[in-house]
């Protein structure tokens, strides 16, 4: 009789183990599993696809061309660094052996200037994206704060906004780099006129999300909290450094997140058609220059784009987190 | 007699220099789509220091307007409200209120929202030192000092309550408003809560006006409990005076005849002159069209 019993619990337990087992077993499923057949059936169907699509400039790259591309675009930033090293180390003989015959002599030092490598312009473009970014949210943050503070105000610029915000940033490019060879006129310019270029059509098409959500979140605070304000009197500046802006940090993140995944769009656009040194104009000279290997170099830009996108909004989100009072809102 | 605001306001002065608070003939109309609705007609309550005064009345009648009115987020749209002879008409922390769903800010710990009023209050008169005093002791009187550095999603709806109330009374204000303070909570909560606010009115004797939906509570608390009438056009019915003994303790006056004589007013008050007929007695008609289960014709 006890031996049954002994049994009965030990098969429970034996149950119960397996119970958590299964439970552990189908979380590591959703979230390593599941990903990895997708990604495994996308690449089945891409190399498929590919072999059967014939282009002026090869067959279509399949997942082995790129990765064969990865490889060789990362020789190719070695060695360019490598010659920029040995060019330093020459420039630095040079100056050290004319100093020597004559101790008044100044060492001229002259920048590198060899072609830019595919990983130089992934941080090209990181700087540009995030110049452009910056000087939109300066703008939009501020405007959108006063927006939801002033109905009247809301009134009149909320019909602009909506005009403009679904305006393609191929649009804008033309006007803007008139405008910028029209009125950026330096001898000694800090700055290239195409990098402005860029910056701004960035800048213009990022701004509207962040203006958007800005006045939203700030025009929706609970009345409560607003009449806390009022019966403690809190002087206007107060009154959105202490309630304003704490409360709309959620929605104003929103913005934020989404304004940083349109500039990260528009940038490659506008990098192509600015000319502007970045993964944009990688892809158009890669184009342009049509060689064998030219798609699989633009399809290896394309996935990187893809993946750099999704780390900036990952990273937005953990800002998003670290900032924000309400942790429900930082979702994925 | 017309009088604009101004002539009013000096007639209402000449006529009734003592009240403490004077709420002088209030009518509230709020414009609607269909023409005007009006809330309040002719509300006259006067209030002297240290009086703890029950707004009770039926769901919707206008308790809450009287007392925006009175802490000057609304505007009257005729009479006015005076305060020791001054006219009330914009909100400040000398009319503190606590508001019906704590308002605490989300974002701040339960100490840091004590510490906003108090800066804002005392910026000028108060330092530093006797600020972080001055607030530890307004939480140490709602029994709060064990949480407060928690957040308010943090701490449970008594609490939350107990700091809104803390917030209110570190303002030191002439007049505290209540808005159904213990509304949101169980009845146990708000049992405990009705014995610290007692506690706390006994030390520090404020002006108290707060709205209550409950009978008990109204006559447990109050020196006063002012009756509204149904709306629209809402005024005081009955001003009922509570001559109970302080301190007060719920479980002798359960069998107290005073009480339940006080307590028996104010339900007749309600459940009999101000019955709410039109709720209780209009059954909703079925439609005749009642969406059935669908029987197959075959
Ligand atoms: N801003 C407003 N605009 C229009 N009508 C309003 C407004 N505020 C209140 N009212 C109306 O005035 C009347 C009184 O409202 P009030 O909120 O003062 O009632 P109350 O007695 O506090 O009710 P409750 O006990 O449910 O809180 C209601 O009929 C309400 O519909
Ligand atoms: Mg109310």
């Amino acid at each position: 009789m006890s031996l049954t019993t002994v049994n009965a619990s030990q098969l429970t337990v034996t149950e119960q183990v397996m119970k958590v087992s299964k439970n552990v077993l189908s979380k590591i499923t959703n979230a390593m599993l599941l990903p990895i057949i997708g990604i495994t059936i996308f690449i089945f169907f891409w190399s498929i696809a590919a072999q059967s699509i014939h282009t002026s400039l090869g067959t279509f790259p399949g997942p082995n061309a790129v990765v064969k591309q990865f490889s060789s675009l990362y020789d190719e930033h070695v060695v360019e660094r490598e010659k920029a090293e040995a060019f330093y180390q020459r420039q630095e003989k040079r100056n050290a052996a004319k100093q020597e015959k004559n101790p008044d002599y100044v060492g001229k030092i002259r920048a590198y200037t060899g072609k830019e490598t595919f990983f130089d312009q992934i941080l090209t473009s990181l700087f540009t994206v995030t110049c452009g970014f910056l000087v939109a949210a300066i703008i939009a943050i501020p405007l959108g704060i006063w927006m939801g503070l002033n109905k009247r105000l809301n009134s009149a610029i909320n019909p602009i906004v909506q005009i403009f915000k679904p305006v393609s940033p191929l649009a804008w490019l033309p006007l803007v780099t008139m405008v910028v060879s029209a009125l950026y006129v330096s001898d000694d310019p800090m700055v290239s006129k195409s990098f402005l270029t860029s910056l701004i059509t960035v800048s213009l098409c990022s701004l509207w999300p962040m203006v958007i959500n800005t006045s939203i979140g700030v025009s929706s605070i609970d009345s409560d909290l607003l009449n806390v304000s009022k019966v403690l009197r809190l002087p206007t500046f107060t009154h959105i450094q202490k309630i304003v802006l704490p409360a709309s940090v959620p929605m104003i993140f929103t913005g934020m997140r989404l304004s940083f995944g349109v500039a990260w769009m528009v940038l490659i656009a506008a990098e192509m058609l600015a000319q502007n040194p970045g993964l944009g104009k990688f892809v158009w000279d890669e184009f342009q220059n049509g060689s064998s290997d030219s798609l699989a170099r633009i399809m290896a830009a394309v996935i990187v784009i893809g993946f750099i996108g999704f780390l900036l909004d990952r990273a937005m989100l953990e800002l998003q987190r670290k900032v924000s009072w309400d942790k429900s809102s930082a979702s994925v | 007699m017309n009088l604009s605001a101004s002539e009013n306001t000096e007639f209402l002065e000449k006529n009734t220099p003592q009240a403490f608070l004077n709420i002088s003939q209030i009518d509230m109309v709020f414009p609607t789509d269909t023409g005007g609705f009006t809330a309040l007609k002719n509300v006259d309550l006067k209030i002297d220091k240290g009086e703890f005064i029950s707004l009770i009345g039926h769901s919707g009648c206008g308790k809450s307007t009287v007392l925006n009115i009175v802490a000057g987020l609304y505007q009257a749209t005729k009479g006015g409200v005076l305060l020791q002879n001054k006219e009330v008409n914009e909100p400040g922390p000398e009319r503190a209120v606590v508001f019906q769903n704590h308002s605490l800010l989300p974002w701040l710990t339960a100490y840091q929202n004590v510490e906003l009023a108090v800066k804002q209050v005392f910026n000028n008169t108060m330092s530093k030192a006797e600020m972080k005093e001055w607030i530890e002791y307004n939480l140490k009187l709602v029994h709060m000092d064990h949480a407060m550095f928690k957040r308010p999603d943090e701490i449970s709806g008594g609490m939350k309550q107990r700091v809104g109330i803390a917030r209110a009374l570190a303002m030191q204000p002439e007049v505290l408003l209540m808005d159904e303070p213990f509304g949101a909570l169980d009845a146990l909560t708000r049992a405990h809560m009705q014995d610290s606010l007692m506690e706390i009115q006994s030390e520090l004797n404020n002006t108290v006006i707060m709205i209550t939906h409950d009978v008990d509570e109204a006559v447990l608390l109050s020196d006063r409990i002012v009756m509204m009438t149904n709306g629209p056009e809402a005024t005081v019915g009955e001003i009922l005076d509570v001559k109970l003994e302080r301190p007060r303790s719920r479980l002798s006056l359960a069998k107290d005849i005073e009480y339940n004589r006080l307590r028996s007013e104010v339900l007749t008050f309600l459940y009999e002159k101000q019955r709410k007929v039109e709720n209780i007695s209009s059954k909703a008609v079925t439609p005749k069209s009642i969406p059935r289960k669908r029987v197959s014709s075959q």
